[in-house]
């Protein structure tokens, strides 16, 4: 009888996001359309490609402002390169690599300096972001090649394209935080530091890759998010971070860390991109989205909350 | 009487704490309630103190039935609780921690330097080594215990519950503590006095009563029992108290440490004791050597190779572990299932290219459970689900698993009870056959003369004396304490 409300709990982010699936299908005619489903994909894509790095940084008792920032930076690089190489994949190369550079960064800040992530990435979303706006001229890149609009744009048949990335992504990093050294260390340091030090892990050195790596998918997100505009702005993502937190907290994250899941974190974004899509589809005014989005956020929490108080021995 | 508890049950989730335990207090005594972890000691005092309620049974105060919603309440008839674990704002000072929640104020303002003064009276009345203007993120564990001492008594209580308050305190601090509880006592203010040093209660309960899984399965006067029978009434059957351990011609040096003012070595096969008052630089030592505190460059040789030893993962890699003093903070990953804590430690060996196999860490950790006989429903359990006896089980598990040559524990036996700690002392035997060199920082004597080989002694951070296995308690304590004991005679 234990084990049933437990698991019930566990899943009430899923049981949530099918709830809200049905009754959007229910009340719009236009939900349950491939245009409109494909559309919701491609909305969140960014987002959720965020979310994956963040959720590794989130469990590992960690944060990083700096996303909406490097998002922008990478974008702007990737771009840059595009324009000047002719070559689409060498600048995505160069957008993710920039991610994995300013995630790599923070990261070696964090451990070397031990100052607190918080810090650290607050500084580094201004730093970021001003370095995006002086290596553009604060003037959004033009003239991108065609064929750039496929990794946001693109189908392989009926399935968007960057479903599929996003998929891959989200295997290979569920997969990294449930069975590989890296993830085992990464839920040992977010649930006590300390014992992952006296354990002998060399806790810094995960940090870092940590780090990295949720640079690494922003820069990827900031590819995305330009092939789907089809320019590189120095302005864009501006206060993505709330929405990539607010993400993996509602799919169960916790920011004291040792607790998320990648999971988690999809239907967390997921539910935020079925909101944001289901107001527009049934008219509801844009500036109460942002309410319900706060509520919903807070109300996660709260049942998490209560299910710990109540599981406490 | 008193307290007056009958037929008090408590659960938790499906888990029964207390089935059905009685409990009666009267004032001016000491009474003892000993048991097992687990034996739901820890969940009757939080009931009386109000911090958890009952699910069934009654309780009566002065004759008069009542409950308790919050620890205000309790409080505020006059009981007062020294917890187990510190519940103190590290960032505040030992003063406003003493004063946390009732601050003397003046007008709109507080009242600082009454809460200084008041803090220095209650201070200096027992003689504790603290002072009011110390953060408290500093002390050690035995001090932050004696600032909750200092923080319930300042609220004149007439019922007071001690939960372990002497599991981190040296042999000397200990007595101090039994000062205060005999000159509490004499003031006519009932005490509940839980431990797991058993010697100890015959020297300060008048009454005792033990819990046996959830029940109350003895009550009676202290003069009455002996600790075997105590011991037998706790586990329900009869074990030995005492652990006695064949001696061994010991190996090759495996570790040697060269500190300022700390010379020594141990060899494969033997188990060296460290004895010493708490702030003797015991723990510092280890921490040392783990590469936590300051290094000091070839300061340890392992093997005869002197190694450079800049953090714990310099350490591990050169075969060196450490069983810290602080399970909670240090030793464990909590939230983390049994298994994933035993292999944490040796995480590639149960990796392929990095790819934790599960089965294969599941099949580890199931063997250690056997081996080390966990008492645990699952190895997928939450470490913190596990009593303190368990848990230390898995922390030594950890160490196994990476089998380094050299393993030094830090109070290994802190709050684990009878039973586990004749386990853990048998695994460390069995550790030091296999040629394993093994340091055992303890401030519990008789258990240092019973496992260890020689026993260093430390004090003020030297090591003072080096002194073999067949030594005295009173020896130990001459070495440890000589200081001490002058500044004691300058008080009386």
């Amino acid at each position: 009888m234990l084990s049933r409300s437990r698991a019930l709990q566990k899943f009430l982010p899923f049981i949530s996001l099918a709830v809200l699936f049905v009754t959007l299908s229910i009340a719009s005619p236009y939900f349950l359309t491939a245009t409109n489903l494909s559309s919701v994909i491609r909305q969140t894509a960014v987002i959720n490609t965020m979310a994956l790095g963040m959720t590794l940084v989130i469990v590992s008792g960690g944060i990083d402002l700096s996303v909406g920032s490097i998002l922008a930076f990478s974008g702007v690089m990737g771009t840059m390169t595009m324009v000047d190489s002719g070559s689409v994949l060498m600048g995505i190369a160069v957008g993710v690599a920039c991610g994995a550079f300013w995630g790599f960064a923070n990261g070696l800040m964090i451990s070397a300096l031990r100052i607190p992530p918080f810090i650290v990435t607050l500084g580094t979303l201004g730093i970021v972001r001003g370095m995006s706006l002086v290596i553009s001229g604060g003037l959004p890149v033009v003239g991108l090649p065609e064929e750039h609009s496929f990794l946001g744009e693109g189908s392989i048949g009926p399935v968007p394209f960057v479903l599929v990335v996003l998929a891959g992504c989200a295997v290979i990093m569920h997969f990294a935080l449930h069975s590989t050294k890296l993830g085992r260390y990464t839920y040992a340091i977010g649930s006590n530091e300390h014992a992952a030090t006296y354990a002998g892990i060399a806790v810094g050195r995960y940090k870092v890759a940590i780090y990295a790596l949720c640079g690494l998918l922003t820069g990827l997100a900031g590819m995305i998010e330009t092939s789907r505009l089809m320019t590189g702005q120095p302005t864009a993502g501006v206060s993505y971070e709330l929405q990539v937190i607010a993400a993996v907290v509602i799919g169960g994250g916790s920011l004291a860390g040792g607790e998320g899941s990648v999971i988690g974190t999809l239907i967390g974004a997921f539910i935020m991109g079925l909101l944001s899509n289901g107001s527009d589809l049934l008219g509801v005014n844009p500036y109460w989205q942002q309410v319900i989005i706060g509520a919903i956020i807070i109300m996660a929490v709260a049942v998490d909350q209560a299910r710990k108080r109540r599981f406490a021995t | 009487m008193l307290l007056e508890l009958t037929a008090i049950r408590k659960s938790f989730g499906g888990v029964h704490a207390l089935r059905n335990a009685d409990l009666s207090i009267e004032a001016g005594k000491v009474h003892a309630v000993v048991g097992e972890n687990g034996a739901g000691k820890s969940t009757l005092m939080n009931i009386i103190a109000g911090l958890e309620s009952r699910d069934g049974g009654e309780m009566r105060w002065k004759g008069r039935s009542v409950s308790f919603a919050t620890p205000g309440e309790a409080r505020s008839l006059g009981i007062g609780m020294v917890h187990q674990e510190s519940l103190l704002a590290p960032h505040l000072t030992v003063a406003e921690n003493v004063f946390l929640g009732r601050e003397p104020q003046r007008g709109p303002w507080l009242d600082g330097a009454a809460m200084e003064r008041q803090t220095v009276r209650i201070i200096d009345s027992n003689r504790f080594p603290l002072k009011a203007g110390w953060k408290v993120e500093r002390l050690r564990p035995a001090q932050k215990q004696l600032v909750e001492i200092c923080r319930v008594l300042h609220g004149n209580p007439s019922l007071l519950i001690f939960d372990e308050p002497t599991s981190s305190l040296s042999e000397a601090e200990t007595a101090k503590v039994f000062r205060t509880v005999r000159e509490l006592r004499e003031r006519g203010i009932a005490i509940i006095y839980i431990t797991h040093k058993l010697v100890e209660l015959m020297d300060v309960a008048d009454h005792i009563t033990i819990l046996r899984d959830g029940e109350s399965v003895h009550t009676g006067r202290m003069a009455d029992m002996t600790v075997d029978e105590i011991v037998r009434h706790m586990v329900g059957r009869s074990i030995s108290a005492f652990f006695s351990r064949k001696k061994y011609p010991p190996g090759e040096e495996r570790l040697k440490v060269d500190l300022p003012g700390v010379q020594f070595h141990v060899r494969a096969g033997e188990i060296v004791g460290v004895a010493g008052l708490v702030g003797a630089g015991r723990t510092e030592v280890c921490e040392t050597v783990f590469g936590i505190s300051p290094p000091h460059p070839g300061a340890v040789s392992v093997n005869g190779l002197p190694r450079d030893i800049q953090n714990p993962n310099d350490a591990v890699r050169v075969g060196i572990a450490l069983v810290t003093e602080d399970r909670q903070r240090s030793g464990l990953a909590a939230e983390l299932a049994v298994k994933n804590n035993i292999t944490l430690a040796n995480l590639g060996a149960v990796c392929a290219v990095g790819v934790v196999l599960s089965a294969k860490e599941r099949k580890v950790a199931e063997d250690y459970r056997t081996r080390l006989k966990m008492r645990t429903d699952s190895v997928e359990q939450e470490a913190r689900l596990l009593s303190g006896g368990n848990q230390q089980k898995v922390v030594i598990a950890k160490w196994l698993f990476r089998n380094t040559e050299v393993v030094l524990f830090d109070e290994p036996t802190r709050g684990i009870d009878v039973g586990a700690k004749a386990e853990v002392f048998a695994l460390m035997d069995e550790m030091a056959r296999q040629g394993k060199a093994l340091l055992m920082v303890s401030s519990e004597l008789p258990e240092l003369l019973q496992v260890a080989d020689r026993i260093l002694v430390m004090r003020e951070g030297t090591l003072v004396a080096e002194l073999p296995r067949e030594t005295t308690q009173r020896e130990i304590m001459h070495h440890a304490a000589v200081g001490e004991q002058r500044e004691d005679r300058a008080h009386a």
